[in-house]
């Protein structure tokens, strides 16, 4: 097995494990961050169409890791704006949970307030 | 076996592992810490990929900064993770959720697998005509001349997104700074690394644009190391954070794609079509725009990490 298709079968894997945080993980921040893990499992299945293009003297096809790294920053962007909005609720409520049982009754007077 | 194939493998169950650990680890804040080394051996494997390029981003924005963001979160979110714990699914709805995932990841290794072994390519033609660009590096051609237009939109997601994140501040902090007011002194460990570092951060990160046109690097990963600069300086508080209604640093935030477009433009005008540029002045247009990408960029990043305004406007 080639360290390419390793890296393709480790992205695998972290697609699955990625999705998996971002299902059952209640946290809204820990899904963020499994969103990440999911979102580079992508990047490095995509990374592998790279390498397997290598052609011309060049070791990997430059088109997709032109991609991958506009998606890496574009990834950022959105994780910043989705964490400023649970700091921005967990600040504006005292909680910051996504469960609706939790909104029904009145949080516990703004425990966690600033 | 040979070493590095051994060596491949045991990065890629440390890979694994470390992922694991971040989505299994019962505090946000020792997942998101585990983000981090997480962030730093995928640089790796994207070196192992010969991606140098993306191995540089992935360890500046991927690791780095959003290691920072998260990590600054989680910390804020300790309350709410004390103060009441969050209802997790069930056993039997978890199972499920497990096995759709493994359904998921099992189907893309298939198709990983079935990958052949010399995929379609646009290597050939990105060379061919990367003489016409002055350029050594064809990522970095790909980047700003022949898929230019993603470039520039990026830039302009980037700009959205601090909007987005500065519009989130209450009304009558509108305009002012991030952060808190400087009520916490200097952490003199944290002060001195910020001293020590931000020099030869800010030269390293230089350097990596600088030759980004021939060697791995280029706008993004310098900027980002820019960016990180900045954020630690202000994380050491040695600095405040700008108020965000300052003149110069919206038109930091802009400055980028601005110039892109303009330089898009400008190609409509004197070399024949959207986003061209002129035979023989391609380079010092290229350089031109990366220039003042970086800027932006080294401005967006830390105004993305520290979050909405709060603290009222006045001076």
């Amino acid at each position: 097995m080639t360290s390419a298709t390793l890296a393709g079968l480790v992205g695998a894997a972290l697609v699955g494990l990625g999705l998996y945080g971002l299902i059952a993980n209640p946290q809204p921040l820990r899904k963020i961050l499994a969103f990440n893990l999911m979102g580079s499992g992508v990047f490095l299945v995509f990374g592998i169409v790279a390498r397997k293009g290598a052609a011309a003297g060049l070791q990997a096809d430059p088109v997709p890791q032109a991609m991958v790294i506009t998606g890496i920053v574009v990834a950022f962007a959105a994780s910043a704006l989705a964490v400023a909005l649970v700091l921005r609720l967990f600040e504006a409520a005292g909680q910051a949970t996504l469960d609706p049982d939790a909104w029904a009754k009145p949080p516990d007077g703004g425990a966690g307030a600033e | 076996m040979s070493v590095l194939q051994a060596l491949d493998i045991g990065l890629a169950f440390v890979v694994f592992a470390v992922a694991a650990w971040t989505i299994f680890a019962h505090g946000a804040f020792a997942a998101t810490v585990g983000y981090v080394v997480y962030g730093l051996l995928l640089a790796l494997v994207w070196i192992r990929l010969f991606a140098v390029d993306v191995a540089l981003t992935e360890a500046a924005i991927g690791s780095g900064v959003t290691g920072v963001l998260l990590i600054s979160a989680a910390a804020r979110l300790r309350a709410a993770e004390r103060a009441e714990p969050e209802k997790s699914l069930s056993g039997l709805s978890r199972l499920l959720v497990a096995v759709l995932c493994a359904v998921v990841a099992v189907a893309l290794a298939g198709v990983v697998l079935l990958l052949p072994e010399q995929g379609p390519s646009l290597a050939p033609q990105s060379m061919q005509r990367l003489p016409e660009t002055g350029l050594g590096n064809p990522v970095t051609a790909v980047l700003i001349a022949y898929r230019a237009f993603d470039t520039m939109l990026e830039k302009v997601v980037l700009v959205l997104a601090v909007v987005g994140v500065w519009s989130l501040a209450a009304d009558k902090y509108w305009g002012g700074a991030p952060g808190e007011a400087r009520a916490e002194r200097p952490e003199p460990t944290l002060a001195f690394l910020a001293q020590i570092l931000a020099p030869l951060g800010i030269l390293v990160g230089i350097h990596v644009f600088w030759v980004g046109a021939d060697e791995p690097g280029g706008a993004f990963q310098g900027g980002a190391i820019l960016a990180a600069m900045w954020i630690i300086v202000m994380m050491a508080r040695l600095t405040e954070a700008p108020r965000t209604n300052a003149f110069w640093l919206r038109l930091a935030l802009v400055a980028g794609p601005l110039v892109f477009l303009a330089a898009g433009v400008a190609g409509a005008i004197f070399a024949g079509s959207f986003f061209a540029y002129p035979p023989g002045f391609a380079k010092p247009a290229i350089l031109f725009i990366e220039a003042f990408m970086v800027l932006s960029i080294a401005v967006t990043l830390p105004m993305l990490v520290a979050g909405p305004p709060r603290r009222e406007p006045r001076r």
